[in-house]
């Protein structure tokens, strides 16, 4: 057989044949089109219904965004504008309201002149981060990151400048007490450090305090807390809320991850009452019962009233991703710890928690955006957020009657883009962190 | 024989309560039970003391009071000559009804975005992100917000939908063959009517109509009935590999019985018209519901997207190339191969985003809706000024019903989960 194949080929070619183009519909756009777009019926028809709703939106919203007004003083100017130079029954975005109005939604009603401190407390709070977020920064710069809660409350508040510096005193006391006790007992030392701020605060701040402000009277223009309002209210409220309720989220956490029955029940029922409830009753609880629960005639600032209560709130959620961190460490760390012959604190703090927090940063983060965007329901207790707050108020000046659009597209770009970029930044950080354990 | 002895039993000293690692975690405890209760009572004391300077005491006496305001949707009846308590009971329907129909629309778009984000269609894929995305970023308030003023900026009054006598047209038309008419106060939507219905029982609680009962009865025993005719397709199929076809046959068992007892007792749906000012005739759903519960699925659809899109992804392609190996058609794969086992990392976060969507409808306070918070939390707080009970009994009514999701959508966890041998 194979001697007649051979014999019949008459004819070998030696030189290929120049290849040819391919197929238009293999090539360029055609063939991206065919891949992306139009890949069976199914798809085609997929696309067609995007299409036409992409049309659909872009033809009811371009008009009205291309007769935007950047320059007037009132709804009824605006108008006037639009139908001057577009015709009877043109609509148009009116962003002269935004131009007018920025700085409310921004700063609220705080003192245009202090502007300058909401700015500075915003530009050292990443100054403050820096040395934490990034570690080839010199570790002297977490000093300030120590002392920026004081700085930003003091800034923020104005006032004088003795009753902060009284409260970084009481810390830096127990510190003192805790660091000369911890030679002789540990369990002395650690009761010092609550015990000594504590006294300190309670007996030696108030004649101190006259004192010093007597001799010395420091301080800056007062701002009282009915001034705050629109985003300055809501990253105040958001940061304030994370930083405080770290410290309690990691306690709650180990706790509940605790071989004590005691403290992981006290653990676990708080965890679940402040994950049970809407955030909204509790800062009803922050606005009408707090006043309540506290000795009688204790009336202080809404705004710390409605922050302890999300901090608690915030508590009770990081606690939750902290110990989905801890779960998640390997059986291995916490048995080489006890090898080792660490007791429980020191294990905690040098092979524990180190791990486990990196493994909880993301969902830290989104945890802090979800409180973030939360913020915004502190406009029910009264305070002006700048989702509804700042835009009723706008309203109900008879300029601005009936605006309704702008103010959300004004403030939802900016939540989206300051939550955007944080969500975009903890996927960046879960890459970066990410160690196989396996 | 060696006896080895034990070392001679120290007497028990104090200090072994702090250093000994046997008794130092009871010490902890009892100290932290004494400071916790400490606290607490410190807190009890307070509020009695504040109460006392009030001149308010603490009872939930109130509840029996006539409440004198009325709600606009209301699920069983009440008018305003009841009590709080049912005033309570109205909202907390109220609030569980949105959240239930909240649940089911966010998630069936969730399911479908999540889906369609996967799909190799570049614009679909697209657009299915920037949804995701804007959705996520931005607080839930202002898509209810937004929601609300849609319907009442943008829809018409109820006036233009009224025909013309000159020219015989409407101002604008009805939707869905005339029978959905979206205007700036309510959604007009048909009503159900039984035109030889078997009326209802009258309870305490609310009458129980025996139309629906029967409807859901028919219901129940065709998804048993059809329960048996797939059981017993798979027995022919062990017993002989040919699997008899079933689908016309459970379509008809699913689908018959509830038709029949609906034509029965004569189902009738009554579209709305405009007499005078309004639509009677058909449901008024007021616009606070229908942004409440858009702004909601809406928000919490694209976090389940999300999960959505995790869970399918999480399930490796070997698995999928192992069932196709297996000879398994691709519907066979998905429901038997992929499903179960993207639904068991999808469960979890579920059941947390229907508690976020359950504890976010209480921002019903934004469009008026009355909810819970509306009727116990907002009304009857206010003309009864008992703050401390009313939000008390809020938060652990809400409580309730959140442990009670977790509850139900655990064993339901349980049941999917990794069997683990």
């Amino acid at each position: 057989m194979s001697d007649t194949n051979a014999q019949s080929t008459a004819f070998v070619r030696e030189a290929m044949l120049p290849a040819k183009p391919a197929p238009v519909t293999q090539v360029g756009a055609v063939r991206w089109l065919r891949e992306n777009l139009f890949a069976g019926p199914v798809n085609s028809a997929l696309t067609l219904i995007g299409m036409f709703l992409v049309y659909t939106l872009v033809t009811h919203f371009y008009p009205w965004f291309r007769h935007s007004v950047w320059n007037a003083n009132s709804m009824a100017e605006c108008r006037a504008a639009v139908t001057a130079s577009f015709g009877d029954g043109a609509t148009g975005a009116c962003w002269a309201m935004i131009r007018e109005r920025w700085h409310q939604f921004i700063f609220g009603f705080y003192p245009p002149e202090l502007y300058w401190r909401p700015i500075a407390v915003f530009v050292l709070l990443f100054v403050a981060l820096a040395p934490i977020l990034f570690t080839q920064l010199p570790r002297v710069m977490l000093g300030f990151s120590v002392i920026y809660p004081l700085v930003a409350i003091w800034l923020l508040w104005g006032g004088s400048i003795w009753p902060v510096t009284m409260v970084a005193v009481g810390f830096g006391l127990g510190w003192l007490a805790m660091r000369r006790l911890s030679a002789y007992s540990s369990i002395l030392a650690i009761v010092a450090a609550v015990l000594v701020p504590v006294l300190f605060w309670l007996f030696a701040v108030g004649p101190l305090d006259d004192l010093l402000t007597s001799v010395l009277p420091i301080g800056i223009e007062p701002v009282a807390s009915d001034r705050f309002g629109g985003f300055l209210l809501a990253i105040t409220i958001g940061v304030g809320g994370i930083v405080m309720s770290l410290p309690l989220g990691i306690i709650l956490a180990l706790g509940r991850q605790s071989d004590m029955f005691l403290i992981k029940t006290f653990s676990v029922v708080f965890i679940e009452f402040i994950r049970g409830v809407p955030l909204i009753t509790l800062l009803f609880v922050a606005s009408l019962l707090l006043n309540y629960f506290l000795p009688p005639g204790t009336n202080f600032d809404i705004i710390l009233r409605v922050m302890i209560l999300v901090t608690m709130f915030a508590a009770a959620y990081i606690a939750e991703v902290i110990r989905g961190g801890l779960a998640a460490l390997p059986r291995g760390q916490y048995e080489a710890a006890d090898a080792l012959g660490l007791d429980y604190w020191k294990a905690q703090r040098l092979i524990i928690l180190p791990q486990a927090l990196k493994i909880s940063i993301p969902g830290i983060v989104s945890t802090f955006i979800g409180m973030f965007k939360d913020t915004t329901l502190v406009t029910f207790v009264g305070l002006f957020d700048p989702l509804k707050g700042i835009p009723d108020f706008i309203r109900a000046d008879f300029n601005w009657k009936g605006i309704y659009w702008e103010p959300f597209i004004f403030v939802g770009a900016i939540f989206f883009i300051l939550n955007f970029s944080m969500s975009r930044y903890s996927m960046y950080l879960e890459r970066k962190l990410k160690r196989d354990h396996r | 024989m060696t006896s080895a002895s034990d070392a001679p039993e120290p007497g028990f000293r104090l200090s072994q309560l702090i250093y000994d690692t046997r008794y130092r975690s009871l010490t902890i405890q009892v100290v932290t039970f004494i400071l916790v209760m400490a606290g607490i009572a410190w807190l009890i004391d307070n509020t009695i003391q504040n109460l006392n300077q009030l001149g308010k005491d603490f009872n939930f006496s109130f509840l029996t009071n006539r409440a004198g305001y009325d709600i606009g949707q209301q699920l069983i009846p009440y008018t305003n000559d009841n009590t709080h308590a049912r005033a309570m009971l109205v909202g907390l329907l109220n609030t569980l009804w949105v959240s239930a129909l909240g649940c089911a629309t966010a998630t069936v778009i969730g399911i479908f975005v999540g889906v369609l984000r996967l799909s190799k269609n570049w614009l679909v894929a697209r657009l299915m992100t920037i949804y995701v995305e804007t959705f996520r970023n931005i607080p839930v308030l202002l898509w209810i917000l937004v929601s609300l003023a849609l319907l009442t900026e943008l829809t018409p009054s109820p006036n233009e939908y009224r025909i013309n006598p000159a020219t015989g047209e409407a101002g604008v038309t009805m939707w869905l063959f005339d029978s959905i008419a979206p205007t700036n106060r309510y959604t007009a939507v048909p009503s159900v009517e039984f035109t030889h219905g078997l009326g209802a029982i009258n309870t305490a609680f609310a009458p129980i109509s025996l139309n629906y009962l029967l409807i859901v009865m028919a219901l129940i025993g065709s998804f048993w009935a059809n329960r048996r005719l797939l059981a017993h397709a798979h027995q022919v199929q062990d017993a002989t590999g040919v699997r008899p076809t079933t689908w016309w046959k459970s379509l008809l068992i699913l689908l018959g019985p509830v038709v029949v007892v609906a034509l029965a007792l004569g189902f009738k749906l009554n579209e709305p018209e405009l007499k005078g000012f309004n639509f009677v005739g058909g449901t008024n759903v007021s616009n606070a519901f229908v942004a409440l519960w858009l702004g909601l699925s809406l928000y919490t659809g694209a976090f389940i997207a999300e999960i959505v899109r995790a869970g399918i992804l999480a399930v490796s392609k070997g698995q999928t190339e192992a069932a196709f190996a297996l000879g398994l058609r691709p519907n066979r794969t998905m429901s038997l191969v992929v499903l179960p086992q993207a639904l068991r990392v999808i469960v979890p976060p579920l059941i947390s985003q229907f508690l976020n969507l359950t504890k976010n409808s209480s921002l019903a306070i934004a469009v008026g809706y009355m909810d819970l918070r509306g009727t116990l939390g907002g009304i009857t707080l206010n003309q009864t000024g008992r703050e401390l009970e009313a939000i008390l009994l809020m938060m652990l009514i809400y409580l309730m019903i959140s442990l009670t999701i977790s509850g139900v959508m655990n064993v339901y966890n349980n049941t999917v989960k990794l069997k683990e041998r």
